[in-house]
């Protein structure tokens, strides 16, 4: 596949503080990455400076074949970007503001108004065109956000934090738009729900304090998550002791928390030994041990876990 | 130069988004009204020229100016614009040049909004429009140069407040750097070519000379260098300052 977007030992300092720190990776065309990492882990720091907005320190971004040093209009012109919050000019009206953009990225007069009509309806942005920035809602402005992002027609689009703040509907809105355009593009978001890894992105890589700490696909990438695929049954709380004495008997289960579920209940956590899938066998040793339990599910792993892990273990030198 | 120019006019739409731009377009013409009539003794002085008028100009960008260019970047870093200007495909260059364009455009309709009183002493009298319209021109440079030192301050800091004092700070450095008030000061220990340098770079003078009537080549090109000058700053000061 085609690479598109290369970091190469990418770094930037502020001063003394290591935002990103030696950051190298590759991405080819159709891939949808996930940035993952806790807040203030240099997320948005890599990715201001893939879209040319800050200078890197130390090392080089490649986007379609062009340095963002040495040809930064060449690769801005490339890009799409949206910034963490998409400020936009309040003071214009979306169609106003839609225009300027179309204007400065060369969409030429006489197509700009059609190209903005395309999007607006892509964006689903029609009631509100003609209104002010300023008075929109928060889920509009990430809508206009993400119109000026792809108004050109970007082979590379990046998106900081595109569904945070967003109500349902609207996430599900922006991860479809960005499953439509992903076999055309790359596409490299950040975030940090879980949820959205699995939804829309091929591919993940985990920051934490400027590094990189895992890269791979998004199902690679969730079986390293801490408690992945644990089995929880919930029971009587007077046969749990029962039922867990049981289930410890069972090859690859490693151990058993037990956590009182209040009402008479309790939950039983089941943590495989090296990730592996317990489900079935849990499952047909509690049946078969007779001792009747009202849920049993696995848990996908927990992403927070993670990140607090990381920053804790990195040193807990976190920049806000 | 087509991308300075999309720069520009947004700005310009920003300019006339609110009542502000209107109302300041108020305050520069009555005051320069107020100020011609009343403390310059415009009818007292029996000429037909606008003298009056223009040697209060100095005085009026000081104050007015840093306002007009005081938003100009504090505003968009403030905001966060700044991150979606400097992620289109321009150049740091064609932002602060199409920028300052804008103010100088709204500048220079303010400027030209005070027509009225040309319509006055042209009535009253028969001045030398030649001498008004370089006055004009002066005035129109002048405003120019402020412009671009309030742009790199604004550019140095995200609150627009800091960004007027400091401009107008500066602005009145330049202004009064040829009175003897300033000059006074150094001729007792500087040599005379310091004096001579100092007093060069003073806008009071280089405008004083160009209300007579006269554009000279190297007043044209000191208002010219003080804009290219204060706009590369500007550059600099965006490119630097952006992240923080």
């Amino acid at each position: 596949m085609e690479t598109m977007v290369e970091l190469d030992h990418l770094s930037k300092h502020f001063g003394s503080f290591v935002a990103v720190d030696d950051i190298s990776l590759q991405v080819a065309k159709g891939e949808v990455l996930g940035f993952l990492g806790p807040n203030g882990a240099g997320k948005s720091t890599t990715m201001r400076m893939v879209a040319g907005f800050l200078t890197p320190t130390s090392g080089t971004v490649t986007v379609c074949g062009h340095d963002v040093v040495d040809d930064p209009v060449a690769v801005k012109s490339r890009i799409g970007y949206m910034a963490e919050g998409s400020p936009s000019y309040e003071d214009m009206t979306v169609r106003a503001f839609l225009s300027f953009i179309a204007d400065i990225r060369g969409i030429p007069k006489n197509a700009r108004a059609g190209r903005i009509g395309e999007v607006v309806e892509k964006i689903a942005l029609e009631e509100v065109i003609d209104r002010s920035i300023d008075v929109l809602s928060k889920g509009y402005k990430r809508r206009v956000g993400m119109a000026q992002a792809i108004i050109h027609d970007p082979p590379v689009l990046i998106l900081d934090e595109p569904t945070d703040g967003l109500d349902p509907n609207q996430k599900h809105h922006v991860r479809s738009l960005i499953e439509e355009m992903a076999p055309e593009k790359v596409i490299i978001i950040s975030t940090h729900i879980l949820e959205e890894v699995e939804a829309v992105c091929s591919r993940a890589v985990i920051i934490g304090n400027g590094k990189l700490l895992a890269d791979g696909t998004a199902d690679a990438l969730l079986s390293q998550l801490p408690d992945h695929n644990a089995v929880c049954i919930v029971t009587a709380a007077a046969s749990a002791n029962d039922l867990k004495s049981k289930l410890q008997l069972i090859e690859g289960v490693d151990k058993i928390d037990q956590v009182d579920r209040g009402e008479g209940t309790a939950q039983l956590r089941c943590l495989p030994a090296n990730g592996m899938s317990i489900l079935d066998r849990v499952s047909e040793a509690a049946r078969s041990s007779g001792i009747a339990f009202t849920e049993i599910y696995q848990d996908r792993g927990d992403l927070d876990t993670m990140f607090r892990q990381i920053t804790v273990t990195e040193g807990g030198s976190r920049h806000a | 130069m087509r991308n300075m120019w999309i720069i520009a006019k947004r700005e310009l739409y920003g300019y006339f988004a609110t009542p502000m731009a209107f109302i300041f377009i108020a305050i520069f013409v009555a005051l320069n009204g107020a100020f011609t009539f009343y403390i310059g003794r415009f009818f007292d002085r029996g000429q037909a020229t606008l003298e009056a008028f223009f040697s209060f100009h100095p005085w009026l960008y000081l104050l007015l100016v840093p306002a007009v260019a005081m938003r100009l970047w504090a505003e968009e870093r403030k905001s966060g614009t700044i991150e979606q200007l400097l992620t289109l495909p321009i150049t740091t260059a064609d932002a602060v040049v199409g920028k300052h364009l804008a103010a100088w455009i709204f500048c220079g309709s303010a400027l030209a909004l005070t027509f009225p009183i040309w319509i006055t002493v042209s009535y009253l009298g028969d001045p030398d429009n030649g001498v008004i319209a370089v006055s004009y021109f002066g005035s129109f440079l002048m405003a120019g140069a402020f412009l671009s030192i309030g742009s790199c301050m604004s550019a140095l800091t995200r609150n627009q407040i800091v960004a007027f004092i400091a401009a107008s700070a500066v602005c009145f450095i330049f202004t009064m750097s040829g009175l003897d008030l300033v000059l006074n000061f150094f001729r007792g220990w500087a040599p005379g070519f310091l004096i001579d340098a100092i007093a060069a770079t003073s806008f009071l003078v280089r405008f004083e000379s160009i209300t007579r009537g006269v554009i000279e080549l190297r007043d044209l090109i000191f208002f010219l260098s003080m804009m290219v000058f204060w706009l590369f700053a500007s550059t600099v000061a965006v490119d630097s300052k952006k992240a923080a």
